[in-house]
């Protein structure tokens, strides 16, 4: 379906407009150009566009990918910004579209819509220490905000890296995670929930982390990604630890299917994730988190 | 102020806690060492010490029948390690194994809970400390049982 869209507003208020001169539900047409296997059921798929040049994109964005017979998946970009010609996604296969996005080789095609959604508060952040707190899979949307803070290192205070996944095996772009921890100028510490004597790093939770940050917490800003029961813990250990929720930003996933505000299936309180978010102040939402049935 | 009384006073669990229990805390106290590999307490021990680490990483484990050790969490500077002391029947339920290098202080749980009994201010600004530390571990325990990171099927 191609409707001539220029511009309006969601039932949120919030604006859409044309992406340039691409329709925003026309799919572009991308090929995968190279394919990572990160874990048993994660992938990491660099697409590259048939036609025409990659888009401009924000870390914390995402785009709506089509396999063609299968469906669209919202998958946020993990790559950097600063590196043209390509969008790097990074998917886990939990379901029938993201296993089928999972099971792309190179050279396949696929269906783009995108880039969608809000931001990563990057010059917010300048002059402030800056806490990265990821969990799982979570790292992957934040990764293209921390090569955007490290390209412009000198314009921010510490800089800090939470991590906790599940298990040492299911630590995520570990070879970039060991490049970081040799620089000199980030913080990072990881943690795994489950590990048996074998693993000599930390075990417990990544709210565990936050008092080992050392970052001053008036002058912080924080940029929390995983699942949702782990970004509630977090943001709340982060309020203990001194931060005030204007300080703080949540990546939100709901179900999203239009990705411009229209249909309302990523509806989460008064926003709707797709044009609100999926990078949201933790003040704004805070009170829908813990709410059944949002 | 002694040598050890300061360093007892300067670990974060005893932040605040007023001078003149100082020395009377300080007076349990002994500073200790342990390599790596080497075990500050064994599942099953009496609990007759705890110990607030200055240094280094301590695991608490436990040994299944025939397989490596679970590591339950690891405390590191700045953290408690043992809270069985403060309940009978007084015994660990875990081996608690440095990972690393460790400095850190044991304090004699006996001779603590003897000055406790005896002085109850002293137990009630423990307990202050104690408890809050013990619901953070639970709620740590419960997020962890939830296993979030776990596949999830859409």
């Amino acid at each position: 379906m191609s409707v001539a869209l220029s511009a309006g507003t969601s039932v949120s208020g919030q604006a859409w407009s044309r992406i340039g001169a691409i329709d925003p539900f026309v799919p572009q047409i991308y090929r995968v150009s190279r394919v990572w296997r990160e874990s048993s059921d994660i992938v990491t798929l660099a697409i590259v566009p048939t036609a025409g040049d990659r888009p401009e994109f924000a870390p914390g964005q995402f785009n709506m990918l089509y396999v063609f017979g299968v469906g669209e998946v919202a998958i946020s970009m993990s790559g950097d910004p600063a590196v043209p010609g390509s969008f790097v996604h990074t998917v886990r296969s939990v379901g029938a579209v993201s296993g089928a996005v999972a099971a792309l080789e190179a050279g396949a095609t696929l269906g783009v819509r995108g880039p969608f959604g809000s931001a990563w508060p990057i010059e917010l952040a300048e002059g402030s220490d800056v806490v990265f707190a990821a969990g799982g899979l979570g790292l992957a949307p934040l990764r293209p905000a921390i090569y955007q803070v490290l390209a412009r290192r000198e314009r921010y205070g510490r800089v800090v890296l939470l991590y906790g996944t599940r298990t040492p095996t299911d630590i995520l772009f570990r070879r970039e995670l060991e490049r970081w921890r040799r620089r000199l100028d980030i913080d990072l510490f990881v943690t795994v929930d489950h590990a048996d004597e074998t693993w000599h790093g930390d075990v417990g939770v990544v709210t565990k982390l936050i008092g080992r940050g050392g970052f001053d917490p008036p002058n912080t800003i924080a940029m929390v990604c995983g699942p949702e029961l782990m970004m509630r813990f977090t943001g709340t250990a982060l309020h203990a630890a001194g931060l005030r929720s204007e300080q703080i930003y949540l990546s939100m996933e709901r179900n999203m299917k239009c990705a411009i505000g229209l249909c309302g299936h990523c509806q989460f309180g008064p926003t709707f994730v797709c044009v609100d978010g999926p990078v949201m102040r933790y003040d704004r939402i805070v009170d829908f988190l813990a709410v059944r049935e949002i | 102020m002694e040598g050890l009384e300061r360093i007892v006073l300067a670990h974060p669990f005893f932040a605040g806690l007023e001078t003149e229990l100082g020395p009377v805390v300080a007076g349990c106290a002994r500073n200790i060492r342990v390599g790596p590999g080497q075990y500050l307490a064994h599942e099953g021990d009496s609990a007759d010490e705890f110990f607030l680490i200055r240094q280094g990483r301590v695991a608490l484990e436990i040994l299944p029948p025939g397989r490596h050790a679970v590591v339950l969490s690891t405390e590191s500077e700045g953290d408690i390690v043992g809270a069985y002391w403060l309940v009978p029947p007084y015994r660990w339920q875990c081996d608690a194994r440095a990972v690393e290098l460790t400095r850190a202080i044991g304090i004699d749980a006996k001779c603590l809970r003897a000055k406790c009994d005896s002085d109850h201010h002293l137990g009630y600004e423990l307990m202050k400390r104690f408890l809050p530390l013990i619901v953070q571990r639970l709620d740590q325990t419960r997020l962890q049982m939830l296993d979030v990171y776990g596949s999830r099927p859409a």
